[in-house]
């Protein structure tokens, strides 16, 4: 088959469904992202548990790193279902996207594979392995975990990073040509700051969500020393990456000035290119200059306003940017909160005792999920109309195949039983007495 | 160099079918069993499953992502025609994960009930949907372009029929060879004695689903029937068909761990078959040649793939070894007792990264913060790197502050 027969193959299709299947995607990605970031930062806290345990032999942090290995294996197994539904979405919803670009970003999503294959290997080993080798040995099959899961965010992430600031190809006859699979991915612009700003993003969602739970039980009047070790690793991971957050943000949102400008304008809805353009909230004042100020780190700078491009290549204003602000202003508050924490922490080397820290504690946790997603959709609908940045559109990808309101249902369906699931699985294991574990901490201690 | 990716497919796809089948197929027999002996199946099934599970899943990643990077417009022909097939196994591969992630807290029968019936139901639809998708593509049924082909014929015709039962079949019988093995391992008679006989039991249906795959491909697929019945293609068929035979009389004379390498073998033989019998044809009016991506791409998948084998072959070992020589069985020996506090000596870490001082590290943090704000270029990758050191001594320090 010559090349041009080939490229006119997936060719653009009609397809009535376009806004549904990116709903799909959308929802998928929902269901997914709050797991991988239990992905990225819960081992390293469990491996921390454990290694507290082993320099100190407090039996505490042992029955915490077990009971907390349990959650984390079964939250992997969602993880790993949600996500298969990711790469099996990539091709059944977007085939031109896969036909034509596959092989430009594939190797992201192979390096990944093998990052998700040993993340598989040895968090199987550190939960089945309890007490079945060495304290020094196990607390070793913990390192591959964590590393995994941050090599496989990363290879993922490369090809967001691809995504959103595309290069490494050239396009000829509607096929990519001349590709530089290494360069396309790990030589990007993007890819630093995406990289930090969800690394940071997982340990403040793992962290406060882990807080919420026992912030619960503290409330409740639980408050042993089983609670005030897990609060005080998941309060401390989350407080400490809070305020980073802004900054790393800050970065990310220079980047985004810089190489994704109709991007930017859409954070703010700034229809016209502006010398010294001001920022404001809904509802607040105007605040002059502040939007070049942000952007640019100086206050004259010319913001790039949405008439730069046609109509048609402008995202949706009004969703980026109301997610834009979700996010900068739960992130704010978070930081705020958590500085709050830090600081009663430091002066007085425990955790607050105020009621008020405590039910701010509680919604956190909800809190900084819905600020990952608001940060999701920031950039991927930021991103719209285009499914790789200036060069393909999102409609162009799209499959040809009927139906896709009758997935996107079922699957809608799948996922509602899955959450269920997981609450219940959750409540389950929180649920055991302390008792099953306490015996296997003390057998092994008591030796 | 355009059929290395191909056989890094086809040996996933060989790897999936006889570990992630195997897995499956225990849902079937989960099934089976009323009363106390089906409980020990039941328990028997989630213990020999539970840590393999996720591994053995990761090989249908692979077959996936190869497929799409090294052959995008074949991978893209084939999601969009096989839409539903493939969307069905997705959906049969989330019922697995959740009631794998669920069966750690179930604490009724009732409850139990229900999680083997999702598992029995996910064992069926996604070795069937994924057999069928496999049927689709061998019957050349998946014309190149976007969603070209016929969204039921290609996955509901005679090839994709046979098989997806096959698949469910296979999986089933691999899923009692392995379970038999595993029981008698743990010194476990009955159970193991129970899985011989289903394991006998599928083997023979599997056989007989097999043994009409002639008939059927002679009307419904002829260019892989002659592909199968001449040449290297008859020799891999030949192959499957005795290592199958030689899989079945060595589970009727209960060696169980020769078995599970000769029914991997009949498997992967089976595959490499259909690889040979298709070859060079990828899809309709497609060679693997034409369908191949750039040189570039092709070295850079294979650099990663042989870098990233030299990490997961070991590793991979290290868990078969676990499991296979019994380290996570319920009666496997208690490891020596853990050190105390005081055998220092031992400690992974220096205990300076536990003399930290928190308002260093929160001077470090602020420092680190300072220069990503006010920098760009490598000055600015400093101060990223100073502010992520500082978070991470700021943790460490206001943590370990509480245990001394």
């Amino acid at each position: 088959m010559p090349l041009d027969l080939l490229a006119s193959a997936f060719g653009p299709v009609q397809q009535e469904y376009l806004l549904e299947a990116r709903q799909m995607q959308a929802m998928s990605f929902v269901a997914h992202i709050p797991l991988v970031c239990f992905g990225m930062a819960f081992p390293a806290l469990v491996v921390f548990a454990e290694w507290r345990h082993y320099r100190t032999g407090d039996p505490v942090y042992k029955m915490l790193a077990r009971r907390w290995s349990k959650v984390m294996l079964a939250l992997f197994a969602v993880g790993v279902v949600t996500g298969t539904i990711l790469s099996f979405e990539l091709g059944l919803l977007w085939p031109g996207f896969m036909a034509t670009f596959g092989d430009v970003f594939g190797l992201g999503f192979t390096l990944e594979g093998f990052s998700f294959f040993l993340e598989a290997i040895f968090i199987a080993i550190y939960v089945y392995g309890w007490d079945r080798m060495s304290p020094r040995a196990h607390l070793l099959t913990g390192i591959p975990v964590i590393v995994a899961g941050i090599t496989g965010s990363f290879f993922v992430i490369a090809v967001n990073a691809w995504m959103n600031n595309p290069s490494g190809f050239r396009l000829e006859e509607g096929r990519a040509v001349d590709v530089e699979p290494w360069g396309a991915l790990f030589g990007n612009s993007y890819l630093a700051h995406e990289m930090v700003h969800m690394y940071v993003a997982a340990y403040i969602v793992a962290g406060f969500l882990i807080a919420s739970v026992y912030g619960w039980q503290w409330l409740k009047g639980h408050r042993g020393r089983y609670e005030r070790k897990a609060l005080t690793l998941a309060l401390t991971a989350a407080a400490v990456a809070s305020p980073v957050q802004l900054i790393v943000g800050d970065w990310a949102a220079r980047t985004v000035a810089d190489e994704q400008p109709v991007k930017l304008a859409s954070f703010e809805d700034l229809k016209e290119t502006t010398k010294g353009a001001p920022f404001s909230v809904p509802g607040g004042p105007e605040i002059p200059n502040l939007l070049s100020l942000l952007a640019f780190h100086d206050p004259d700078a010319t913001v790039t306003g949405l008439d730069s491009v046609p109509g048609d290549d402008q995202p949706p204003v009004g969703i980026v940017r109301a997610s834009f602000l979700t996010m900068v202003g739960i992130g704010t508050l978070l930081a705020a909160f958590s500085a709050w924490y830090l600081f009663v922490r430091i002066r007085r080397r425990g955790l607050p005792e105020s009621p008020w820290f405590w039910r701010a504690a509680i919604a956190a946790g909800p809190l900084s999920v819905i600020a990952l997603i608001a940060g999701w959709v920031t950039t991927e609908v930021g991103r719209q109309p285009w499914v790789v940045y200036e060069v393909m559109r999102t409609e162009d990808a799209v499959t040809g195949a009927g139906g896709i309101p009758i997935g996107y249902a079922t699957l809608a369906v799948v996922y509602l039983g899955l959450l269920v699931a997981v609450v219940w699985i959750l409540r389950r294991l929180a649920a055991r007495p302390m008792e099953e574990d306490t015996a296997a901490v003390e057998g092994s201690v008591g030796g | 160099m355009a059929e290395a990716p191909l056989i890094l497919i086809l040996v996933g796809l060989a790897a999936y079918t006889v570990l992630g089948g195997a897995d499956f197929g225990a849902g079937l027999w989960e099934l089976t069993g009323r009363g106390p002996g089906g409980q020990a199946l039941r328990d028997h099934t989630h213990r020999a499953m539970a840590p393999v599970w996720e591994a053995n899943h990761v090989w249908l990643i692979f077959v996936l992502v190869v497929c799409w990077t090294a052959y995008p417009p074949a991978f893209a022909s084939i999601t969009s025609t096989l839409t539903i097939p493939l969307f069905l196994a997705g959906i049969g591969i989330v019922l697995r994960g959740a009631s794998y992630a669920l069966r750690s807290g179930i604490d009724t029968p009732r409850e139990e009930g229900v999680l083997s019936l999702v598992f029995a139901l996910s064992s069926v639809l996604t070795p069937f949907a994924l057999g069928a998708t496999v049927g689709g593509i061998a019957s050349a049924r998946v014309p190149v372009g976007n969603a070209r082909g016929d969204a039921f014929d290609s996955w509901l015709n005679p090839t994709s029929i046979l098989i997806g039962t096959l698949a469910v079949a296979t999986a089933a019988y691999l899923a009692a060879v392995y379970l038999a093995g595993d029981a008698t391992r743990m010194g476990n008679r009955d159970v193991a004695e129970a899985f011989r006989t289903r394991a006998l039991g599928a083997g023979i249906v599997a056989g007989a689903i097999a043994a009409t795959g002639p008939f059927v491909l002679h009307s419904d697929a002829r260019p892989l029937y002659d592909g199968l019945t001449s040449g290297t293609g008859l020799a891999a068929l030949l192959v499957s068909a005795a290592a199958g035979i030689v899989t079945l009389t060595l589970v009727a004379a209960r060696r169980y761990e020769p078995a599970r390498l000769s029914a991997a073998a009949a498997v992967a033989a089976i595959v490499a078959g259909w690889g040979l019998a298709q070859r060079p044809s990828f899809l309709p009016g497609l060679s693997i040649d034409e369908a191949a991506a750039n040189d570039a791409t092709i070295t850079a998948l294979l650099i990663g793939f042989a870098v990233g084998l030299l990490i997961l072959l070991p590793s991979l070992a290290y868990l078969f070894r676990l499991v296979l020589t019994g380290r996570f069985d319920p009666a496997a020996p208690m490891p020596p007792p853990p050190p105390r506090a005081s055998s220092a000596a031992a400690a992974l870490t220096s205990s300076r990264l536990e003399s930290i001082s928190a308002p260093i590290a929160a001077a470090l943090l602020t420092l680190g913060a300072l220069v990503t704000f006010f920098s760009e270029g490598w000055l600015l990758a400093v101060g990223v790197t100073l502010m992520l050191a500082g978070a991470c001594a700021l943790f460490l320090a206001l943590v370990t502050a509480e245990d001394r």
